[in-house]
């Protein structure tokens, strides 16, 4: 056990380094129109973009932070003191060789060519506001999948590009969704073919390296019918003194009969507000997957929803969260049922340990029209210490005779019987907290690809290895 | 001769004294069985010497082969090669037999080996063989909604895995119907050998009649108040615990 410790420790630090590179555009510090007209420039975008941009940040400034809701420490964000958009101003390359040395060596630490190599269709790495590399298998590029950057979708597909854009999620969702739609750059666009089954996950890695910085990605995956993709993103941040800002925002559509499951691990340093709009449209027979781990960030709000707007349409949303101390994980679902014979499933696992809080907030809603819906909802909390918090939001409505939901919801804590008894084993306090919190979610840990459930079992019991002392 | 000695016992839990002054010695090779009424200490002592942190010894010591395990913690007993089976096992839902006993194992091995999984395997499908548990045991999550009997079992498949030096059995007998005390009992009775002390807590007699004991201690109010063969054993069966308090008072 201690050699494998010792592999954690280092990997722990992973994501904890960034270069000092002289970015060639900074948009400089806070948000103006100044600071669009900027970021439009650079990226020589379309007048329809610069205007929905301009029209965006009126909304944001129109909208007032949600704390009528959700918590006090958004107000701690200071949007003066972050940079909106940094760049390199170097081309997307399609070799990793022809990356810049320090972005390149970024990318090796977190073992991304490496991962590209060994089991994945395409990759995207962004690094700050753009994408700095992108590939795709040539396989799976003949086949017509599309898999680049939204900045270069937006040049070289804007016929698709403008047509899904905005269409799941509105610009005036909510005061962040907006922010994005004012400054976004880099995400994925994804567009998949009639029929075409992509056999190995798409993977994007989004890294922060510059402080006071907002990272606002924009992804956009359109599966056309029949077709499956799979899309994987990961996360991580160096640890600045000062806090910074995430806020994506990420559309998918399944026309209908297609496939989209689309899985996040989500490990952000402790000084990132990741406030994030996830949705997806699917059409009929389409089934949408997201799931979704939160173990990083300060504050993280994040609710993946699918709207089942086709006839036996399918929702699911898998989530677990890892709230550390001094962290909150506020996340949950959201399954708006449009059509009839529609299913949805909610599982949801929250951990918390010391003073961390994990916050469940569910949406269900079932018109009074619609016939033969279904959705089932499960959220389970583990608490490890005294202090730790839990809460859970669950609103579900659902209307009409002939549909049904479906609830069930418990708090669980580690007891010191439980740790006494590993412990009698030989497990040391610490190995015998990760594993009671390993077998807690290891159902949802099963459901994710292997490399990325090994991956996550690690993050789990470096977690624990701080958390007892 | 290596054993494990209990000192002059004193411990409580929240203030209150629950053991007066135990003394023991469980020689290597030899087992050891403790009866007395429910009460008595029994268990707590099983606790302490494990050493559960609810409760706290206020003086006296427990020595295995001549080293004191009061500072240790009780990861480190263990590995040690203590072993406690429980009276009630606890659940570890989500994580099965195989991953668990996987982890306690690999605790014993110096830094930077790793477990030889094949070989782990035979020998886990041998002693479950051993103990009439079924192969897809190791699949199920560590007790969760097993029968009383299964618990049971579960212990001894982990003793006899884990290949302890020192064992106590802490009313192993309890909630078995006639078959599964066997079976247990033959499971222990495997064990049994040259390099395992082993001392047996139990409430009644009828689990002596299938490990029969090197000696018993009967114990009352935190104290060992008599110690003799198994045929103390029998006596009380007869006879009850009184006429030894009372002789004791």
């Amino acid at each position: 056990m201690s050699v494998k410790n010792n592999e954690i420790n280092i990997d722990r630090e992973i994501g904890n380094f960034h270069y000092n590179l002289t970015p060639a555009h900074d948009a400089g510090y806070g948000l103006t129109e100044e600071t669009i007209h900027f970021i439009c420039d650079v990226k020589n975008e379309p007048d329809w973009i610069r205007e929905l941009r301009l029209r965006a940040l009126e909304v944001f400034r129109s909208k007032p932070l949600p704390t009528h809701w959700a918590t006090e420490d958004l107000r701690n964000i200071d949007f003066d003191q972050i940079r909106y958009y940094i760049a390199p101003g170097t081309d997307v390359k399609r070799s990793w060789d022809e990356v810049p040395t320090e972005v390149k060596e970024t990318f090796e630490r977190l073992g991304i060519p490496e991962s590209e190599r060994k089991f994945l269709a395409g990759v995207e790495a962004q690094f700050d506001s753009e994408a700095v590399y992108s590939n795709i298998k040539k396989a799976v590029a003949d086949q017509g999948v599309i898999f680049m950057g939204s900045t270069e979708a937006l040049k070289e597909h804007p016929e698709i590009f403008r047509k899904w854009f905005g269409k799941v999620i509105p610009t005036g969702d909510n005061k962040f969704s907006a922010l994005n739609s004012a400054v976004f750059s880099g995400g994925s666009f994804i567009y998949v073919p009639p029929g075409v089954k992509v056999k190995h996950p798409l993977q994007a890695y989004f890294r922060i390296n510059s402080e006071n910085f907002g990272q606002f990605e924009r992804t956009l995956i359109i599966a056309d019918e029949g077709s499956e993709v799979m899309y994987m993103e990961g996360c991580t941040a160096p640890k600045f003194e000062t806090s910074t800002l995430h806020s994506a925002v990420v559309e998918l559509v399944a026309m209908p009969r297609a496939k989209i499951q689309y899985i996040t691990v989500q490990n952000w340093s402790s000084n990132v507000f990741n406030l994030v709009t996830k949705r997806g449209l699917a059409l009929e027979e389409a089934e949408i997957k997201w799931i979704d781990c939160n173990i990083g960030s300060r504050l993280t709000m994040k609710y993946p929803g699918v709207v089942m707007k086709g006839r036996k349409a399918r929702g699911e949303v898998i989530s677990i969260a890892l709230a550390g101390d001094g962290q909150h994980q506020d996340t949950g679902a959201k399954m708006i049922h449009a059509a009839d014979e529609t299913t949805s499933n909610i599982v949801s696992k929250s951990i918390s340990i010391g003073k961390g809080r994990a916050t469940y907030r569910g949406q269900v809603t079932v018109p009074r029209h619609l016939k033969g819906c279904k959705n089932n909802t499960e959220c389970d909390a583990l608490l490890i210490n005294t202090d730790s918090r839990t809460d859970t939001y669950p609103a579900i409505i659902v209307r009409g005779l002939g549909n049904a939901a479906q609830h069930e919801a418990s708090v669980s804590q580690v007891n010191a019987e439980q740790i006494f008894y590993m412990m009698q084993r030989g497990l040391t306090e610490a190995q015998a907290m990760s594993l009671a919190v390993n077998g807690f979610v290891n159902d949802l840990v099963r459901q994710f690809p292997m490399e990325y459930s090994v991956e996550l079992k690690r993050l789990i019991d470096l977690e624990m290895e701080g958390s007892v002392g | 001769m290596p054993t494990l000695e209990i000192k002059d016992l004193h411990a409580s839990i929240n203030g209150q004294p629950i053991l007066k002054g135990v003394s023991l010695i469980i020689p290597q090779g030899e087992v050891h069985a403790i009866m007395g009424p429910n009460g008595s200490g029994k268990s707590t002592l099983a606790k302490v010497i494990a050493g559960h942190e609810d409760y706290e010894v206020t003086s006296g010591d427990v020595l295995m082969d001549g080293e004191s395990i009061l500072e240790m913690e009780v990861d480190e007993r263990s590995r040690k090669g203590l072993f406690l089976a429980f009276q009630y096992p606890m659940e570890v839902p989500g994580v099965s037999i195989a991953n668990f006993l996987r982890a306690a194992i690999q605790s014993r091995l110096p830094e930077g080996k790793e477990l030889e999984v094949t070989e782990y395997y035979q020998q886990l499908y041998r002693e479950m063989d051993r103990l009439g548990m079924d192969r897809s045991f190791t699949s199920r999550s560590v007790n969760e909604g097993f029968s009383g009997g299964e618990k049971k079992r579960n212990e001894i498949l982990q003793m006899a895995m884990l290949k302890p030096r020192y064992a106590i059995l802490d009313e192993t007998d309890s909630g078995l119907d006639i078959d599964a005390l066997k079976i247990v009992a033959n499971g222990v009775n495997a064990l049994r050998g040259p390099d395992l002390g082993i001392l047996l807590i139990t409430h009644y007699q009828r689990l002596l009649d299938h490990i029969v004991p090197d000696n018993v201690h009967v114990m009352a109010n935190g104290r060992i108040l008599r110690s003799g063969n198994k045929d103390l054993a029998l006596e009380l069966e007869q006879k009850g615990y009184d006429w030894i308090l009372e002789s004791a008072a």
